[in-house]
């Protein structure tokens, strides 16, 4: 006896009449608007947040009794051992840092496009030498030779940092735009302007970065994130001009005037969340980067569903064979096949025939 | 075996850059470095100190500048690093000794877990692909994107500070001096449960992400329907079939990412006051002690290196075709 079941299968909206309402902004993947709701925020309070800030980030009130305060309402979020208020000092902090990030995000995009699409286009020995250099400081480890560079400098200020950040941040980029780039100079519309007499500088300019955009995008986000968790973790270690207020100084005074210690959360959790969140935000822009060019990694939320439940893309197809395994299994074996479809299949199987629901039961 | 020989010849070159940057950063900063440390210690250096700084960082070397590079490389090669200027008159080596098995225990072992962890839940997520391990993407992201400190920060305060359910921080208990007795190993194995336990979860969401989109587009081929078509066992199809193959990009990957891992780590021992290389660099650094943490920059580049070598062995073992083909 076996029997079909009816499949009723909820098709993703197509591009047709209501999407098209929606616009682009429609069509993107959820996550994708979750990052840009959650950056957007970010933003928003990197603009307008050092305006409204209720106090300076470095003012030091001078009453003792304000110091170490848990959040009040004059204190959103509490003061630090000096009487700082810990909102106004994130509120900066987020600016810098992610003004910081943006620019270092910039710079080392830019340097990956450069060493990419010359590696790969200029190709014998200069794809060689490229390669290898990409390969070299891809392998370093960036923190500890950021932490020597910069120890070094005789200014550890906002520039310096963000060029050694952008100096040591462009490899991964370069990569994947010269496997990229690789791929796009063997197609036939590059072959047919260099047929035309194009130069090879607008061959690179009109034809091969135009058609890199998506992958330069997520680049540049996959670089600021880099340049957050790093400019983030140097600051928290002491590496950066202390005098200035990001994300990562607050969290390096919130440590060096044992903050942890004394029990004072207000101090460092804000600033960390902040720095979580961000690169939450960015993550998830990526993932919806991801997912528009590989739409096999969406979530599978509007796949085929049989009964009511939904089919994975490992399953195969739905076909109700009556016929109940009887082997015995081992624990092991039986939790394997507990993620088959088959296990699946018998089990509702069971259920069906030791109790069959009336409209069901009549097929 | 060709493929293993160019890796080789590419990590000694890398080894060769980081050798070189290292040799040459002091000699390239503007001004000078010696003077740098000077102008940071107004009044209590002496100008009669400044050859000694030059002898400590290895300017004052003799010679022209190949000289004193063959000599640096020499140096580094019998492991002389120099005299700890922040530890005088500790040598570096001697400090790096001390440390280095701490690191490598701690940050070694959690991240072999986290990987294998990682890997394995993301063959489970890309599998059962819209399934409930799917649900927890979000807080993965979120796992992903945390600072290592700020997570250990988060665990020190609620585990230690409030609950005192682990000791906060250091490498083992007070009182105890390091040997091979249980009562010091113990102490050192419960003392770095918090710290592993910082790398495992935040670094297991990257590998089971990455494993899973790779493993997502693994079971869309057709000789994953072929394994299931014949009739194949699922743990079979599963992990002969689609995880044997998407499992090479991840240990590329697992390569790359180790510097990450490395760097998030040596952060993390700071929060913790582990006594591991993390902590030392945090030192050397915040007392300007140059040859120390040029030294730990060495230490940590090469053995980056190492364990990519390992896994460029592993991924010969593992795919027949790393064999034969030219090397990428």
């Amino acid at each position: 006896m076996t029997t079909a079941l009816p499949i009723n299968v909820e098709l993703p909206t197509l591009p047709g009449a209501p999407a098209r309402q929606l616009g682009r902004w429609g069509r993107l993947p959820l996550k994708a608007k979750a990052g840009v709701i959650l950056l957007g925020f970010f933003v928003l309070a990197a603009i307008i947040g050092p305006l409204v800030a209720p106090y300076a980030p470095g003012y030091q009130n001078p009453n003792p009794a304000l110091s170490m305060n848990a959040p009040s309402a004059a204190h959103l979020l509490g003061t630090t051992q000096s009487g700082q208020d810990v909102l106004s000092q994130v509120l900066s902090g987020i600016r810098l840092t992610l003004e910081l990030a943006l620019l270092v995000g910039v710079i080392a995009t830019a340097l990956s496009v450069i060493v990419g699409v010359a590696a790969a286009f200029l190709g014998g020995i200069w794809d060689d030498l490229l390669s290898l250099l990409i390969n070299v400081f891809l392998v370093i480890p960036a923190l500890p030779l950021l932490i020597v560079l910069l120890g070094y400098l005789p200014h550890t200020g906002q520039t310096a940092t963000i060029l050694v950040l952008a100096g040591l941040g462009w490899p991964w980029g370069a990569r994947v735009i010269r496997a990229q780039t690789l791929s796009i100079r063997n197609r036939d519309f590059i072959a047919a302007s260099r047929e035309s007499g194009e130069r090879g500088w607008r061959i690179i300019a009109f034809e091969i970065v135009p058609n890199e955009v998506s992958l330069i995008a997520a680049n540049f986000v996959n670089t600021v994130l880099y340049a957050i968790g790093a400019s983030v973790a140097l600051a928290f270690i002491g590496v950066t001009n202390l005098s200035s207020w990001s994300l990562g100084t607050i969290l390096y005074w919130a440590e060096s005037q044992q903050a942890l210690q004394l029990g004072a959360w207000w101090w460092f959790v804000p600033p960390g969340l902040a720095v979580a969140l961000i690169g939450t935000s960015l993550v998830l822009l990526n993932t919806g980067i991801d997912e528009l060019g590989n739409p096999r990694l969406k979530d599978a939320n509007q796949r085929a569903r049989v009964n009511g439940r939904r089919l994975l893309p490992t399953d195969p197809t739905p076909v109700l064979n009556a016929a109940l395994p009887t082997r015995q299994r081992t624990p092991v074996v039986a939790f394997m096949h507990s993620f088959s479809r088959s296990a699946y299949v018998s089990d509702r199987a069971q259920r069906r025939l030791s109790a069959p629901k009336p409209s069901e039961g009549q097929q | 075996m060709s493929f293993i020989l160019r890796r080789l010849g590419f990590y000694v070159v890398a080894a060769w850059v980081a050798l070189t940057v290292n040799f040459f950063l002091p000699r390239l900063v503007p001004g000078n470095a010696v003077e740098a440390i000077m102008a940071k210690f107004p009044g209590t250096l002496q100008p009669a100190a400044y050859h000694a700084i030059e002898a400590m960082l290895g300017i004052g070397h003799p010679g022209s500048l190949w000289h004193q590079y063959g000599s640096y490389l020499n140096d580094v090669l019998h492991l002389n690093f120099g005299i700890s200027s922040s530890n005088f008159p500790a040598h570096v080596s001697t400090l790096l000794a001390q440390t280095i098995p701490w690191t490598l225990a701690l940050v070694g072992t959690a991240t072999v877990i986290a990987f294998f962890l990682g890997t394995l839940l993301g063959i489970l997520a890309g599998w059962r692909h819209g399934g409930w391990l799917e649900r927890l993407l979000p807080a993965l992201m979120f796992l992903q994107a945390i600072p290592y400190f700020f997570l250990a920060l988060l665990l020190l305060y609620l585990l230690a500070v409030n609950t005192h359910v682990f000791p906060a921080g250091q490498g083992y208990g007070g009182g105890l001096v390091p040997g091979w007795d249980w009562s010091f190993i113990s102490s050192a194995m419960f003392h770095s449960l918090l710290p592993a336990f910082t790398i495992v979860i935040t670094s297991v969401a990257g590998w089971m992400l990455q494993m899973r989109n790779v493993m997502i587009t693994t079971i869309g081929e057709d000789y994953v329907l072929a394994a299931q078509a014949k009739g194949l066992p699922n743990r079979r199809v599963i992990f002969s079939y689609a995880a044997r193959n998407a499992l090479l990009p991840q240990l590329q990957g697992f390569g790359l990412a180790l510097g990450f891992v490395v760097s998030g780590a040596i952060v993390m021992e700071i929060v913790f006051s582990y006594p591991g290389i993390g902590l030392l660099l945090l030192n050397s650094v915040t007392s300007d002690d140059y040859p120390l943490t040029q030294a730990i920059f060495l230490v940590i580049t090469f053995a980056v290196l190492l364990a990519n070598l390992i896994v460029d062995l592993v991924i010969v073992a593992v795919d027949p075709r790393a064999r034969t083909r030219e090397a990428a």
